[in-house]
């Protein structure tokens, strides 16, 4: 196995590590904010954090100083920093790695970008789900202010940053960057409109920078060491740095793996995460959490970074790599994830409310062996209608697991129409539209 | 009256921010933690003390899974039925789970101990299959383990098999040694 050298699971991975603040700054945590705050202009942070080549970790992938950069430069009014930590994309679980192991990782990052981007105050929107992460972040928050890294006057530099934990309460949907907003004024978790983008008209309608947990932790990393030595990481110009990819599902060892983007699929899966947990051969898997299209064996060689995944016709989103080996029914797995939307999706177009309806019926209906031919057609119109008409990317989300399923497993929803057919199983009510 | 009972730690919450109804999910967690579940009464309380219509509360309250409008067991039980942790188990842990309870998804035991609910993701993907029990996750579940935390809550109220921080990949250690 290539040795590979990790550097956001870096402290956690040694032995007797506990996050604790004693335990970072034994390991060189809070330097980059000694050596940045008052130091170093805001700008030219910013700069460093363009030049790195650092890209939203996410799921978007948006260059992280570009979205810096966005902000108005003459505002006086208070501007502020979100650290989306409302991880809930299924296959996803490296935030809550990153937070409940090496909490001030995550804080000294939150400074250095309110330091850069002139923010005083952050809020962590973690998912409600995790109360221990919360907690955790919580008292890391208490070592930190104690020690005078956040709070006002931060080590005598006249920067100030205040950082607090807010718990969301349940919602997938609030992980998209203005729903998030919406959840964090007390409201129901609703994606705005866009533009005006949260750069100008953010949280409170003040410019806002919603970043996610990895993203953020990266951060005192690429100022310590310096944006070339990040930027000659991965797969330059474009993918840089390395990705926390979280493998699941049908693998001997399923965790998060660190390693430099573009690392092919096989490598991830073969060698770091152990191969297949049984002799059956891989079948499909999905590359960047369950927004993002199924590939097939073929896509095997396919390097995990933003442009192949994508030429490959998928993305790589979120980081999470979920596997399925031989005899998984593909058609089951793409009804589980349209359950996942059908129930998270918030409500607000009628695309995706109403078509997530009538894609998990007529799903449910081909896998109760009462479908017909038409039922895929059906959903294909459904997918063509819901896809790109929707105020955010769930719409897209929604039926990437329907389109990728029929696009490459298209003969196992055929033989289950067969078999419904041959055992004359097709009820009348089944045969219109009626749910 | 949440008021008089924990006026310094609303005060706490409402200092956070600068806008009064960004309090209302932390408060609408405080009402639950004192009832269980957040009642009528609390949701115009609350109203009263961010300045918002009760509409308003009810508008956010009924949003979100994790605020329960109704009453539910000492022990809510939520086991992710989604396809990562689908691929490795869980409709078996809610199979044993419905055995050993007698209740469906959905329904409490007869004694308000237990209530059983399907979720969705619960972002612990890579040590499925597994659950969250009132703020705690169980991960790697097998029908041992659900047979003995169950056992545990019921004598103790708490089991040692809840999960810490997050786990490593099984051996992954020896591997990396190697």
């Amino acid at each position: 196995m290539p040795k590979y050298e990790l550097v956001l699971l870096k402290n956690m991975m040694q032995p007797g590590y506990t996050g604790s603040l004693k335990d970072y700054e034994q390991a060189g945590g809070y330097q980059a904010l000694r050596n940045t705050l008052g130091k170093i202009a805001p700008t030219d942070v910013t700069g460093t954090v363009m030049k790195s080549g650092l890209r939203g970790r996410g799921g978007a992938g948006f260059p992280t100083g570009v979205k810096w950069g966005f902000l108005p430069k003459d505002y006086q009014g208070p501007r502020y920093l979100c650290c989306n930590a409302d991880e809930s994309e299924p296959g996803t679980f490296k935030d809550r790695q990153l937070m409940e192991r090496d909490p001030h990782q995550l804080l000294e990052g939150i400074v250095l970008a309110c330091y850069a981007i002139g923010a005083a105050s952050a809020y962590i929107y973690i998912r409600g789900e995790m109360v221990l992460g919360s907690k955790i972040l919580e008292h890391a928050i208490g070592e930190a202010r104690a020690a005078g890294y956040i709070g006002n006057n931060i080590l005598g530099t006249g920067v100030t940053v205040d950082v607090w934990v807010h718990r969301g309460a349940g919602a997938y949907i609030c992980g998209e960057e203005t729903a998030l907003l919406e959840s964090l004024e007390g409201k129901r978790g609703l994606p705005r409109v866009k533009p005006p983008f949260p750069a100008t008209h953010g949280l409170y309608n003040k410019p806002t920078v919603v970043n996610n947990v990895e993203t953020l932790a990266n951060l005192p990393h690429i100022l310590n060491r310096g944006p070339e030595w990040f930027a000659g990481i991965g797969s330059p110009p474009k993918s840089t740095g390395t990705r926390v990819f979280c493998v699941s599902g049908h693998v001997k060892r399923p965790g998060n793996y660190e390693l430099p983007m573009g690392v092919t699929v096989r490598e991830l899966v073969y060698e770091h995460a152990g191969g297949m947990r049984s002799d059956k051969p891989l079948k499909a898997f999905i590359p960047g959490g369950a927004s993002a299209p199924f590939l097939t064996p073929d896509h095997l060689d396919v390097k995990l970074d933003f442009e192949s995944v994508a030429a490959a016709g998928s993305m790589l989103g979120s980081g999470g790599v979920t596997v399925m080996e031989e005899g998984t029914s593909m058609v089951w797995a793409a009804l589980r994830l349209m359950e996942f939307f059908y129930h998270e999706s918030c409500g607000k177009c009628s695309p995706c409310r109403e078509g997530s309806s009538w894609l998990v019926q007529t799903m449910r209906r081909i896998i109760a062996k009462r479908g017909q031919m038409q039922d895929l057609e059906t959903l294909t119109d459904l997918c063509k209608n819901i896809a790109g008409r929707t105020v955010c990317a769930f719409g897209d989300a929604e039926v990437s697991p329907i389109m990728s399923t029929l696009k490459h497993w298209r003969h196992e929803y055929v033989t289950l129409i067969h078999e419904a057919e041959a055992a004359n199983l097709i009820r009348p009510e089944s045969t219109g539209a009626r749910h | 009256m949440l008021r008089d009972k924990y006026r310094a730690e609303i005060d706490d919450i409402l200092s956070r921010y600068p806008v009064k109804r960004s309090a209302l999910i932390p408060l609408l967690y405080l009402a639950q933690r004192e009832q269980g579940y957040i009642t009528e009464a609390s949701m115009t309380e609350i109203a009263g003390l961010l300045r918002l219509t009760p509409s308003q509360v009810y508008e956010t309250a009924t949003f979100y899974t994790m605020l329960n409008l109704k009453k539910v067991g000492k022990f809510h039980i939520q086991v992710c039925k989604s396809l990562m942790c689908a691929l490795v188990g869980s409709d078996t842990v809610i199979g044993w789970m419905k055995t050993k309870l007698g209740i469906a998804p959905g329904e409490t035991t007869t004694d308000g101990l237990f209530t059983l609910t399907a979720v969705e993701c619960l972002a612990a993907c890579g040590t499925a299959p597994m659950m969250q029990i009132n703020d705690d996750y169980y991960e790697r579940l097998t029908e041992e383990k659900v047979d003995r935390i169950l056992a545990d809550l019921k004598a103790t109220g708490t089991s040692a098999l809840k999960s810490g921080p997050y786990l490593w990949p099984e051996s992954v250690t020896v591997k990396r040694e190697a």
